[in-house]
Parts: structure tokens; C-alpha cells; sequence
């Protein structure tokens, strides 16, 4: 059980982004703990990636506050995110395409030799390293990450995010191109980096996943949130109800 | 997902160029480039490739190579720059009025050493801050490169019109014009002592680079074939300083530089041009722009964010910083490529450099640099100014009319792009 007595890790409080007109996200508060997974669930275009960026500094919300560790946050670009041990894995991977798996994981963290060159040779030694553990068939180091699979491109995706030991982690659709083995591992890790006291946000239309990695499940519809539920107090037809429908389960409402 | 083959290993009759590991793509150009000298050598009757016509292509081929390598960095950036020229004959016409005005007016006198370095120094400030100044426009007000520099094309040129009152400016300081060719040359004996430095170092690189793919693991080519590419190194080298060598200083030159120093010309001496300086200046620019862009995290991030310009600010780059520092960057080379110029022709004139935008983009794009972004490489700019200038001085040379000479050049820029979006599709790169 994650203990919910102390200080949030990430607490948004009331955030909400429109992009013109659209609503995107709509007064949403949620939080998050140490060692806690939440799941964010929701239809296509329900807002969870435009949440979850205002937490990684892609986007700045329009109206509420970001706490972390209790303190307020002001995240105005990635760079802030990480300087607050915010890691992130986005939908889009974010991966320069013509670059290869090395430099794509330490882009904007480079290792460098005493002269201040970029010491290529560490920064593949380390990928080879976190790329044995993330998916061991892994072996084009030397391509642009466009001669990549879909999966390969997500396993560096994820190997980046976890690599520079984040406090944070924000997973969005982390495992939709992946393979069942190497989603297992995936699913593995998240269960080790919980142990390590780290607090994930993780995206994914599957509610049985949802359901087997996250301690709750926080559901969103046109920019709202319908609310959020501890997983072992809903079945998956809950869950889904509550996607589908906007509601939260009878049982549980309040 | 699992990919056991590492890249092309596989496949077991290899030809020689695979076996030798050259990039195909250099090879091609390469290949490109000998055609059309040979081509010229033959409809000139050997004048062509002549020492003092060799000696010439380099000499024209620098002001364009050096700002073709910052074009480089400006074009896989997903930009364009169009104000090179302008901005060329801005930082030329600041250094021809620092020399010949303002210094002597603060009681530098003519001739003085100081002249040069400080004439050069406002020069290369001049094109830092005009050029991160477009950087500014184009990173942080998101005004279109193409747009920037448009204005620039014609603000530039005309603000070098009223530095000098539209007058030409000249003759410049002695020292200066030491980097305008054939007024400032190594001699035989500092060229041989460059050419065998280039040729170690070339060894050396190519050791390297085999010992860090066995390092990493990756596949490496036969020990024979890595000699062979040293020799062909060596060769290349050691043949391009013994063309320049061979280039003989006049008798009249000579008599005239004895004379200087009260003597007379010994029976039988003679005395090779060698190396220019505005050679060895574009050697060096290239060798700072490619560890720039292989070496430093600069370089990393120009690439990353003509790759994917989301997925760099998503990692942390500032980009917008970033397009300052490229455009600052191709200012400075701008002003080397005037100091170049003008010291060549040995007076600023108000045309200098008229045209030299679409020079530079069409050698860095001939040299396999893609408009998309992402992809580009310093030597290939270079290579690429070098067979502009040999199609444009063959032409010349061969005495085909000015106008067609500019029909013939626009069709191969086109050509040349096509023939890479061939070849493109045929290797499967992107
Ligand atoms: N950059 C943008 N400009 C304009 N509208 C946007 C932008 N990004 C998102 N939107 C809109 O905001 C809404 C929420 O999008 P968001 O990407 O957050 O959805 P999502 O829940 O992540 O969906 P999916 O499951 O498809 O990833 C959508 O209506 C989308 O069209
Ligand atoms: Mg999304």
C-alpha cells in the first residue's frame, strides 16, 4: 500500500489549458506520492498529454499551480522540468530522427571529456548498459534512430527517461508500440522504480494495465476530470464506464 | 524487435568501395568533380589542369568554401541565409575603412603591424554581431529565415554603399593582402613541412577511427584496406602541395623581391608559389567546423534540432539560443570569406560578393546538404564550392559566353539535387 500521509510529490492543483477556443484541460487537480503509479485514462483527445505536459514544461497552463514536494514549481520549459528531477517518456517520443540511440538519450546532457568534446564512446557505453536492461535484443547503436522499429524507438525513449535517475516519472503511452515481451519488462520496471520511491504518471488505454501497474486511476473526459479511484476499489468495467460514460461508478460516488 | 544484424555485415561479396568503407556519396562528387576537370583539360588542351590554373581554382574557391561550411550549420538548421553576400561586402567595406581611415585617423601609420589584426577584428565583430542579430530576428521574433535575410540582402549590401560612399576602397594594407592568394603564399619548404603534418594526421585520424570501432564493437574493414586509404590520403595530399609548389613565382617577381633586398636574381633560380595562406585559413576553418559539428555539444544540437526541432526543445535545447549562435557563427564566416576577397582583389569594391548567396547555398546543397534539415557535412560544402568554381573557370576558360556560363551552373545545382534524391531513394537513407 503507498503511504498517502505525507507531503504529495507532484500536486496540480486546478490546471487548465485552452487552445483557442478548446477546452483542452478544465480546472483538473491530481496528485501523486512517492512510490505510487497513477494511471491517466480517457478517450482520444480527453487532455491527459496536454496535462501531463504542463508537468514536463512543454505546454504552461493557462490557470493553477504545480507542487512539488509541497513547494510551488514554476516550469516553464523542459529544462525547468528536469532541474526538478521531472523525467518524461511523450507520446511522440521526442526522438531526433537522424541521430543514433546514444546521442538521442543524452541529447542535452552530453558526457564530455576533460576538454569539454563529447565523449561518444561513454555515452554508448552507458546506453549498451540501460539498453541490456530495457531490451536486450537492442543492438543498432550505430544507425539514426530513423533506420529504428516503432518499438526499438520507444525503448530509447524509455531508456532516456529513466536513465538519469528522475524523482518524476511521466510515462505517456509508453508501451504502445512495444512487443509483449518487452512490454513485460517495461511493466517490471515500473514495479522496480516504484520500489526505488519514484512517482509515476503513466498514460494507457489499457484498463487491465491500468488495473496490474497503478495504484489509482484518474479518468478524464473533454478536458475534465471524472474523478480519481483507487484500482482495487473498481473492476475494468468500471473503469470503462467511467471512460465511456463520464461517471464515476455508483458505488464509489459520493 | 529482435535485430541481430549489425549494420550490412551480412551480405558476403562485397565490392571494393564497400570493403574500403568510403562514403558513397563523397565518392560521387569526387567522381563528379574529376569528370569536369578532365572534361575542361581536354577542351582547353591541357591548360586546364596546369599548376597556375590549379593554383587559381584554389585561391577563387576560398571565400565561398568558407562561408559554405557555416551555410552548413544555417541549412540543417531548417534555415536559409541570403544576406552572405551583403553581409560580405558590409564587414569588407568596415575593414577597408578601418585601414584606411580610421586607423591612420587615431595615428596608426600606414604600414603599421598593428593595422591588419585590428582591421580584421572589427571585421569579424561587424559579421558576429550582424549575424546574431538575424539569429535574434529569426530565434526569438520567429520572422521567417528566408524573410531575415531577404531584408538583409539588400540592407547589407546598401549599408556597405554608404560605409564607403559608394567609392572603391584601396590599395588595403600590405599584411592584409597576405591572405588574398597569390600576394601571400607558404614557399616550397613550409608547404612540404604542411603537406607531411596533414598527411600524419590524416593517418593518425583514420588509426583512430579503427581503434574506436573496435573499441564499440563495430564491424571494421581489413588492415589492408585502412593503409590503402592512408596512401590515397598521402597521395591526394602530398600531390595538391606539389601542384602548388610547382606553380613558379615569374622571373619578373622575382627579380623585383631580390632588387628589394639589393641583390640579383642567381643563374638558374626559381621558386614555386607553394601553399597560399587564404588556403591555409579555409584549412582551418574546416577543421574547427567539422570538430564543431562532430565534436562539441554545440554541434550535437544544431544537428538534433534540424533532425527534430520538438524533440530538441523537448530535451532541454534552447533553440532559440541556438539559431543566434549559427547565424552569429555565419557572420563570422562571412567576414574571413571579405577579408579573403577583398584582400585578393586588393581594394573594396561595392560589388564584392554580388551573387555569392546562391554560390554558397548551391555548394553546401551540391555538397549533399538536405534543404529538409538534419543532414550535411563540412568537406561536402567544400567540395562542392570547388566544382563551382571549376565549372564556372573551365567555362571561362573555354570561352563560353558569361550568360550561358550562369544557364549551365543553375541547371547543375538542380541537377545535383536530383541526383541526390536519387541516389537517396536507391540506398534507402533519409
Ligand atoms: N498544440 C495543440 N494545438 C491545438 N489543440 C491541441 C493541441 N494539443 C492538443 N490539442 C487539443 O487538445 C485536446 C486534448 O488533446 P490531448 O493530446 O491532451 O489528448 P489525449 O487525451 O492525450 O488524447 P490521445 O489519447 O489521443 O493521446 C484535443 O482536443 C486536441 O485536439
Ligand atoms: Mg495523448
Amino acid at each position: 500500500m503507498v503511504d498517502r500521509s505525507g507531503t504529495p510529490l507532484v500536486e496540480m492543483r486546478d490546471i487548465s489549458v485552452s487552445f483557442g477556443g478548446i477546452k483542452a484541460v478544465d480546472h483538473v487537480s491530481i496528485d501523486l506520492f512517492p512510490g505510487e503509479v497513477v494511471g491517466l485514462l480517457g478517450h482520444n483527445g480527453a487532455g491527459k498529454s496536454t496535462l501531463i505536459k504542463c508537468l514536463s514544461g512543454a505546454y504552461r497552463q493557462d490557470t493553477g499551480d504545480i507542487f512539488v514536494n509541497g513547494e510551488k514549481a514554476n516550469i516553464e520549459n523542459p529544462r525547468d522540468a528536469r532541474d526538478y528531477n521531472i523525467e518524461t517518456i511523450y507520446q511522440t517520443l521526442a526522438l531526433a530522427d537522424n541521430l543514433d540511440a546514444a546521442s538521442n538519450l543524452f541529447l542535452g546532457r552530453e558526457l564530455t571529456t576533460g576538454l569539454g568534446f563529447v565523449n561518444d564512446a561513454a555515452m554508448e557505453a552507458e546506453t549498451r548498459k540501460i539498453m541490456g536492461r530495457l531490451n536486450p535484443n537492442f543492438r543498432k547503436f550505430a544507425s539514426p534512430v530513423s533506420a529504428l522499429s516503432g518499438g526499438q524507438r520507444q525503448s530509447v525513449a524509455i531508456a532516456r527517461a529513466v536513465y538519469f535517475e528522475a524523482k518524476i516519472l511521466v510515462m505517456d503511452e509508453p508501451t504502445a508500440a512495444l512487443g509483449p515481451q518487452e512490454t513485460q519488462m517495461v511493466a517490471e520496471l515500473i514495479q522496480e522504480l516504484k520500489k526505488d520511491g519514484l512517482g509515476i504518471f503513466l498514460i494507457d488505454h489499457d484498463v487491465h494495465q491500468v488495473k496490474r501497474l497503478c495504484d489509482r486511476a484518474a479518468v478524464m473526459k473533454n478536458g475534465e476530470l471524472v474523478g480519481i479511484v483507487d484500482v482495487d476499489d473498481v473492476s475494468t468495467d468500471d473503469l470503462l464506464a467511467m471512460i465511456i460514460a463520464g461517471k464515476k461508478p455508483e458505488h464509489l460516488a459520493a | 524487435m529482435a535485430d541481430a544484424s549489425a549494420s550490412g555485415t551480412s551480405s558476403k561479396r562485397k565490392s571494393l568501395f564497400q570493403t574500403l568503407e568510403v562514403d558513397t556519396r563523397l565518392l560521387g562528387m569526387v567522381g563528379a568533380f574529376v569528370v569536369v576537370c578532365l572534361m575542361f583539360n581536354f577542351l582547353t588542351d591541357g591548360r586546364f589542369l596546369t599548376p597556375r590554373n590549379i593554383f587559381n581554382l584554389t585561391i577563387q574557391t576560398v571565400s565561398v568554401a568558407i562561408m559554405a561550411t557555416g551555410m552548413v550549420f544555417v541549412i540543417v538548421t531548417r534555415h536559409i541565409d541570403l544576406s552572405v553576400g551583403s553581409l560580405l561586402a558590409t564587414c569588407s567595406a568596415m575593414m577597408a575603412m578601418t585601414q584606411t581611415a580610421i586607423l591612420p585617423g587615431l595615428g596608426l601609420d600606414f604600414g603599421s603591424p598593428l593595422i591588419a589584426p585590428l582591421a580584421i577584428l572589427v571585421g569579424v565583430a561587424t559579421g558576429a554581431v550582424i549575424g546574431a542579430f538575424q539569429g535574434y530576428l529569426i530565434g526569438y521574433l520567429a520572422i521567417p529565415a528566408f524573410i531575415v535575410t531577404l531584408g538583409g540582402l539588400l540592407v547589407w549590401r546598401n549599408v556597405a554603399w554608404y560605409l564607403t560612399n559608394g567609392q572603391t576602397i584601396g590599395p588595403l594594407d600590405e599584411t592584409f593582402q597576405l591572405l588574398g592568394g597569390i600576394s601571400g603564399t607558404m614557399g616550397e619548404t613550409g608547404s612540404w613541412i604542411l603537406g607531411v603534418i596533414a598527411v600524419i594526421v590524416a593517418a593518425v585520424a583514420i588509426w583512430g577511427a579503427r581503434r574506436a570501432r573496435i573499441a564499440h564493437e563495430f564491424p571494421v574493414k581489413p588492415i589492408w584496406a585502412e593503409f590503402a586509404l592512408m596512401i590515397v590520403a598521402a597521395v591526394l595530399i602530398l600531390g595538391l602541395v606539389a601542384t602548388l609548389n610547382a606553380y613558379e613565382v615569374p622571373e619578373r617577381v622575382l627579380a623585383r623581391q631580390f632588387e628589394a633586398q639589393g641583390l640579383t636574381v642567381p643563374e638558374g633560380y626559381t621558386q614555386g608559389y607553394g601553399v597560399p595562406y587564404s588556403v591555409l585559413l579555409l584549412i582551418a576553418v574546416a577543421v574547427v567546423m567539422t570538430v564543431v559539428a562532430r565534436k562539441t555539444r554545440l554541434g550535437r544540437y544544431i544537428f538534433a534540432t534540424g533532425g527534430n526541432p520538438d524533440a530538441a526543445e523537448l530535451s532541454g535545447i534552447n533553440t532559440r539560443m541556438l539559431t543566434v549562435k549559427v547565424f552569429a557563427i555565419m557572420g563570422v564566416l562571412c567576414a574571413l570569406a571579405a577579408l579573403v576577397a577583398s584582400a585578393r582583389l586588393s581594394f573594396h569594391s561595392n560589388d564584392i560578393g554580388t551573387l555569392d548567396e546562391l554560390r554558397v547555398i548551391a555548394a553546401a546543397v551540391i555538397g549533399g546538404t538536405a534543404l529538409a534539415g538534419g543532414m550535411g557535412t563540412i568537406y561536402g560544402a567544400i567540395l562542392g564550392a570547388l566544382i563551382m568554381q571549376s565549372l564556372q573557370s573551365g567555362m571561362a576558360m573555354v570561352g563560353v559566353d558569361a550568360p550561358f556560363q550562369n544557364i549551365v551552373v543553375g541547371g547543375v545545382l538542380v541537377l545535383a539535387v536530383l541526383v541526390d534524391i536519387v541516389y537517396r531513394k536507391r540506398t534507402g537513407a533519409k
